[in-house]
């Protein structure tokens, strides 16, 4: 096992059976994450993207094959013991934010810390340094509704952050925003990248999967390598 | 995290006020009943107990019907003083006579008696003595009079004033040796004018009272009473050639007991009518927790996105369900306190919130929550968590 691989897949497959109909929604996927990467899966719609990204960020098991997520297989583990690996060593960031509405900024940001049973002290603090982080420290006491799309994703960003995760699992993180906030949406996830987190983008789009400084293709379940620009473009 | 959990509950509850009100009105309507009811009951349990207490300590009431010629005197109230289980006896012959009132002539009742009735029936006295054994060996004319009369027909407010003075009854004068504390019982003190004389005394004034046909008896203790009523009934039996219909045995103990059994099983009764009223407004709870679950999918996903395990999940909604039930046993206990303070403020009734009973309630309604918030708090806790990311709700 090679101790600089953040993520490691071998042989991955999920099949869901629908009816009578099995679905191969993952086929033999091999690939990697060195520790302090930033990589980007690209795939059309229905090429396997979400059941990737479902198991990398332990909401799912896979049917065979191994998974190791910081030098640790994820496998057999029960739904709490994967509730925990979420927590501690998981900064999901998705498409459509999906911050509580009820509560404000501060609150979104701490309730993983609650989660991982932090005193209220050192909650705070990690709250406080994750939204100074993103520079949305002022508004932590807006809520959700009182913040645009941007702000919002990065609000999403402090909570991933303020976990310390071992990975950042982004799903179409841009999806929803402008192409100007989305650009600057990247730029935070670069600095993060530079300050030596791990990252993993999950997109459609080839021109955000190029800010990446790798990217691997998805089609069919099955997944690739992508060698250059042009291999990128013509996934989609 | 608990205090976390409650914080979250509390914000929760609040998000949505008319529905919460609405899910808490069950519990509100169950404990305002439950309390309610039970409190009236039990101010009213023991205000009866207390007033019958107040009238007799415990005491056998004996009275003869018919004497079969073989009539009971003073002497044979010594042979029942004797039985082992027997403290005393004391004969109470009642009868009435005429007083004068001014121009008026006013009935006073009689009670013909001996020196132990006072110990036997816990007659108070505010002032003066009452009678004693040398005024029955005497015939003596002396009396023992009510409140009332000292009032009305001596014009003595200061009951002390009374003693020594003289009242005539049916033309002949009687002294006032001792006058009778004032009830607190209102109802129980229907004649206006009362007095205790000597039973040898009342022989000679009443053309009625002859022999002994009515007198009580106290037994030596409470444990007792039991024992002392079946010697008492063997005597008697002896006495009047096993005829049981000759006379009358009543013991004050048992009907006491009998009264605290009947107002038990009705306090039962109204609690556990009250408690089912507790227990739909707990389906009112589960109904509503269950549409919650449902509405918040999408929050329950992010929840367990980020790291929720489903004890965390499942003790987030428990909470609420118990937060729920906590302030509606509040409100429900608030609203109780101002329906009894408004029973006291419009009737003549006293009754009082009865802490016991509120205890019971509160219990109760933390059962309620903690067992109608288990189902729809384990349905969440169950979710998917990748199902309930993608709900759109």
């Amino acid at each position: 096992m090679d101790d600089n691989k953040m993520i490691l897949l071998s042989d991955v497959s999920k099949i869901y059976h629908i009816g009578d109909d099995t679905v191969k929604a993952l086929d033999h996927a091999k690939m990697y994450v060195d520790k302090g990467e930033f990589v980007s899966v690209i795939g059309p719609s229905g090429s396997g993207k979400s059941t990737l990204m479902n198991i990398v960020g332990c909401l799912d098991t896979a049917t065979s094959g191994q998974y190791f997520l910081d030098g640790q297989e994820v496998a057999d583990y029960s739904r709490n013991e994967l509730a925990r690996i979420r927590n501690r060593k998981i900064g999901f960031i998705f498409q459509d934010f999906n911050l509580l509405q009820k509560l404000s900024a501060y609150e979104n940001v701490e309730l993983p810390l609650i989660y991982q049973g932090l005193s209220p002290s050192k909650r705070k603090e990690q709250v406080e340094d994750a939204l100074n982080a993103i520079g949305l420290w002022d508004r932590r006491d807006h809520r959700p509704n009182e913040l645009s799309g941007g702000q919002k994703q990065r609000v999403a960003i402090a909570r991933a952050l303020a976990t310390h995760p071992s990975l950042f699992l982004a799903d179409e993180p841009t999806g929803n925003l402008d192409q100007k906030t989305g650009g600057m949406l990247l730029d935070i996830f670069h600095r993060l990248n530079e300050e030596g987190n791990t990252i993993l983008l999950i997109t459609h789009d080839p021109n955000v999967a190029k800010e990446a400084s790798r990217s691997v293709k998805i089609l069919d379940g099955h997944v690739s390598e992508a060698k250059d620009m042009s291999e990128i473009e013509e996934v989609v | 995290m608990i205090k976390s959990s409650f914080k979250m509950a509390f914000a929760s509850v609040a998000s949505n006020k008319l529905r919460s009100f609405l899910t808490m009105l069950g519990i509100i309507i169950g404990v305002v009943a439950l309390v309610v009811l039970l409190s009236i009951t039990n101010s009213a349990t023991s205000t009866i107990t207390d007033t019958i207490s107040s009238i007799s300590t415990n005491n056998i009431t004996v009275t003869i019907t018919d004497d079969k010629d073989k009539p009971l005197s003073l002497s044979d109230l010594d042979d029942i003083a004797s039985l082992k289980n027997v403290a005393a006896v004391a004969p109470s012959a009642v009868s009435s006579g005429n007083i004068r009132n001014g121009s008026d002539t006013e009935t006073i009742k009689l009670t013909g008696t001996t020196a132990d009735y006072q110990s036997i029936n816990g007659v108070e006295l505010a002032s003066g003595r009452f009678i004693r054994s040398a005024d029955v060996d005497n015939h003596t004319n002396v009396a023992v009079i009510n409140a009332d009369t000292a009032i009305d027909i001596l014009g003595c407010y200061n009951t002390s004033q009374a003693i020594g003075q003289s009242i005539t009854i049916d033309g002949i004068p009687y002294t006032v040796i001792g006058v009778v504390k004032q009830s607190d019982n209102k109802v129980l003190s229907q004649a206006s004018y009362e007095a205790y004389i000597p039973f040898t005394s009342l022989e000679r004034l009443s053309t009625t009272v002859r022999d002994v046909t009515s007198f009580v008896i106290a037994p030596k203790s409470d444990a007792v009473s039991d024992l002392a009523q079946q010697e008492i009934n063997s005597y008697l039996l002896s006495r009047f050639s096993n005829d049981s219909d000759a006379f009358t045995v009543v013991n004050m103990k048992v009907i006491a007991d009998t009264l605290s059994k009947v107002t038990g099983v009705m306090s039962l009764m109204l609690g556990g009518i009250a408690a089912i009223s507790l227990l739909v407004g707990g389906i009112g709870i589960m109904n509503i927790m269950l549409v919650s679950v449902t509405e918040r999918t999408k929050e329950i996903g992010i929840r367990k996105a980020i790291g929720a395990t489903e004890g965390s999940i499942m003790l987030q909604f428990l909470i609420e369900s118990l937060v729920l039930c906590l302030i509606g046993a509040g409100i429900g206990l608030g609203i109780s306190a101002l329906i009894i303070a408004g029973i006291n403020a419009f009737t003549d009734y006293t009754f009082w919130l009865d802490a016991r009973v509120c205890v019971v309630a509160s219990i109760f309604s933390i059962g309620i929550g903690l067992i109608f918030g288990f189902y729809p708090a384990r349905k969440a806790a169950r979710k998917d968590p990748i199902e309930a990311l993608h709900y759109a709700g």
